[in-house]
């Protein structure tokens, strides 16, 4: 990344009167994403009283704090010297290996993706399963992995109407990011394939198995394999194997 | 050993304490209850902390039977009636339940959500630091989920000590428009969508519940940068625009992060009368400064802790018209009139 985009100061955003976001950048941006996992960290480390929790987005930190302990103007100064400080610490990365069973009941917008970029579905699945992803956040419900990195010849905009409801583990695409989905939600994203992994385990610890920074790939697995990883998972195995770090 | 046992119950009925902090990062929401001020009364009046789990009822009441031994109990928050094998309890004034007596709790009358403390506290497992049941994300609670008929819930204490308490004076409502801090993305709207916001009238649509609140009512119009951002984090309160022009105020069990524009944000002071307004109710909303919201925050906070420090043995405690008026006095928490 360049020099110049780590001088840049962040923009304070007031959000409410206990919380305020530090954003770095408008984009989905692999430096400006590593500046701001670097900000998470060094919160994290300054102990800072009065500072409740942090939420790290692709571009933005929101840094929760009890108003009545510190003020607004205290965690807006200490946000701008830890970004000056912070920079874009290196990442302990780690890269993973997802299992996914594409199409049928698993992905059932595959065959459409496929239609709408006038390619075969073996394509769709060749292209979306032979990158690195990178994963940018976890947000919106527990687990919920957000990805860059995505083949943009399958790039497909959202769904006009979204469903009202999608299985848990459901691999899906959503304009250029691709998504690992935790528990069964509404999306208007396109389902492509379906994975045992349970990235969000409350009572296992860590909880969350991917991390901000971390790698993913995917895996295509047959159809056959569901039943006996999914009964795996559910007795805690992760499924998700570190392939590189 | 003392149980409360579900006998009947509606279905948002949940534990709720004052939330789950630190697990956003990884799309945990805080949950804890709507209307933390009304839990922490209910929890002063057993002596319990204000950060304990108590049973939250949304709108409809419950019915429990206590099995083993006895126990304190007090409600506060919406205005539900409540009896003791068909006695009903004055408001604000814990009671001790004997084993083998019914708790009834009656359909609001006024509000949302009220809170059933009991003393000592329900020997629940903490999920990630809460009790708290986050209801989208079957997490914390009883096993992630609402309660049922049939549950027994376990409690702390065998049988409670000292004379049971009443309060003398209830929280002096505020009244007015919800009031909100402007950010983090004003900037995604005209001028004249910011007016709209600030003066019109709204109201709470069904689509209501935990996770928040969508409203109706005039649109407000986004700027030349649309309506949808690079998803970004949300806060307690964030009031988001989607491209329909129409409000949603998220509470709770809200997403921790979302890609909609958020036009401003709920004071902390505020929330918890937001959450006891109904569907159809209707408000509007203004713009105080920075010092206002904190300042509303500490006088709530003020106010809980003198509602605590006047509590009285409920036989001494007075009945006379004053209290009872006070008493009535939680009725203007809802509708801001």
């Amino acid at each position: 990344m360049s020099d110049a985009s780590a001088q840049t100061p962040p923009r304070i955003l007031s959000s409410g009167d206990s919380a305020l976001v530090v954003e770095l950048g408008d984009t989905i941006d692999p430096a400006i994403n590593a500046r701001i996992i670097a900000l998470d960290a060094a919160f994290a480390a300054a102990r800072i009283p009065g500072v409740v929790e942090t939420v790290t987005t692709y571009r933005s930190l929101l840094v929760q704090f009890d108003p009545l302990v510190i003020d607004f103007e205290s965690v807006a100064a200490h946000a701008v010297a830890l970004t000056a400080a912070a920079g874009a610490a290196t990442i302990r990365s780690r890269r993973w290996k997802v299992p996914v069973v594409y199409g049928g009941d698993f992905g059932i917008d595959l065959d459409d993706v496929a239609a709408r970029h006038k390619i075969t579905t073996r394509e769709v699945v060749r292209r979306h399963s032979s990158v690195v992803y990178r994963v940018y956040a976890i947000g919106f419900m527990p687990g919920y992995t957000y990805l860059g990195g995505l083949d943009q010849s399958i790039a497909t905009p959202r769904r006009m109407e979204p469903r009202l409801m999608t299985p848990a583990g459901t691999i899906s695409i959503g304009g250029i990011q691709a998504l690992v989905a935790g528990d069964a939600m509404p999306s208007g994203w396109h389902l492509l394939g379906r994975t045992p992994v349970k990235t969000f385990v409350a009572t296992r610890e860590p909880p969350v198995l991917f991390v901000p920074g971390d790698e993913v790939v995917f895996e295509p697995i047959d159809a056959a394999l569901w039943a006996p990883l999914s009964a795996r998972a559910q007795d805690g195995d992760p499924i998700a194997e570190v392939i590189a770090s | 050993m003392t149980d409360l046992v579900v006998k009947a119950c509606g279905p948002g009925t949940s534990i709720q304490d004052q939330g789950r902090f630190g697990w956003q990062k990884y799309g945990l929401g805080p949950a804890g209850a709507m209307d933390r001020p009304a839990q922490a009364q209910a929890n002063a009046l057993v002596g319990n902390g204000p950060g304990a789990g108590c049973i939250e009822l949304a709108l409809a009441g419950a019915r429990f039977v206590v099995e083993g031994g006895s126990c304190r109990i007090a409600l506060a928050g919406a205005d539900m009636p409540l009896k003791i094998d068909g006695t009903v309890t004055a408001p604000l004034t814990a009671a001790t339940v004997q084993a083998g007596q019914t708790i009834d709790v009656g359909t609001a009358r006024r509000g949302q959500f009220g809170y059933l403390a009991v003393a000592g506290g329900f020997a629940l497992t903490a999920v990630l630091g809460s009790v708290a049941l986050h209801m989208k994300a079957a997490i914390g609670g009883i096993d992630g989920r609402a309660f049922r008929p049939g549950d027994r819930l376990p409690l702390l204490m065998a049988q409670p000590s000292g004379p049971d308490l009443a309060a003398e004076r209830a929280l002096a409502p505020y009244i007015g428009p919800i009031r909100v801090l402007l950010g983090p993305q004003e900037d995604y709207f005209t001028s004249a969508g910011l007016a709209t916001f600030l003066s019109a009238t709204y109201t709470i649509t069904p689509n209501a519940d935990r996770m928040g609140i969508r409203l109706t009512g005039p649109k407000i119009e986004h700027g030349p940068k649309g309506y949808n951002i690079v998803s970004d984090g949300i806060a307690t309160g964030a009031i988001q625009v989607p491209g329909n022009g129409e409000p949603i105020i998220l509470l709770a069990d809200r997403q921790t992060t979302g890609g909609y524009p958020k036009i401003a944000n709920v004071i902390s002071a505020d929330l918890g009368r937001l959450s006891q307004m109904r569907p159809g109710d209707s408000f509007s909303f203004t713009q105080v400064s920075r010092a206002d919201a904190i300042a509303a925050l500490r006088s709530q906070q003020t106010a809980l802790e003198e509602f605590r420090a006047n509590l009285r043995p409920s036989g001494a405690a007075s009945l006379d018209s004053a209290r009872l008026l006070s008493l009535n006095l939680i009725d203007g928490w809802v509708k801001g009139e």
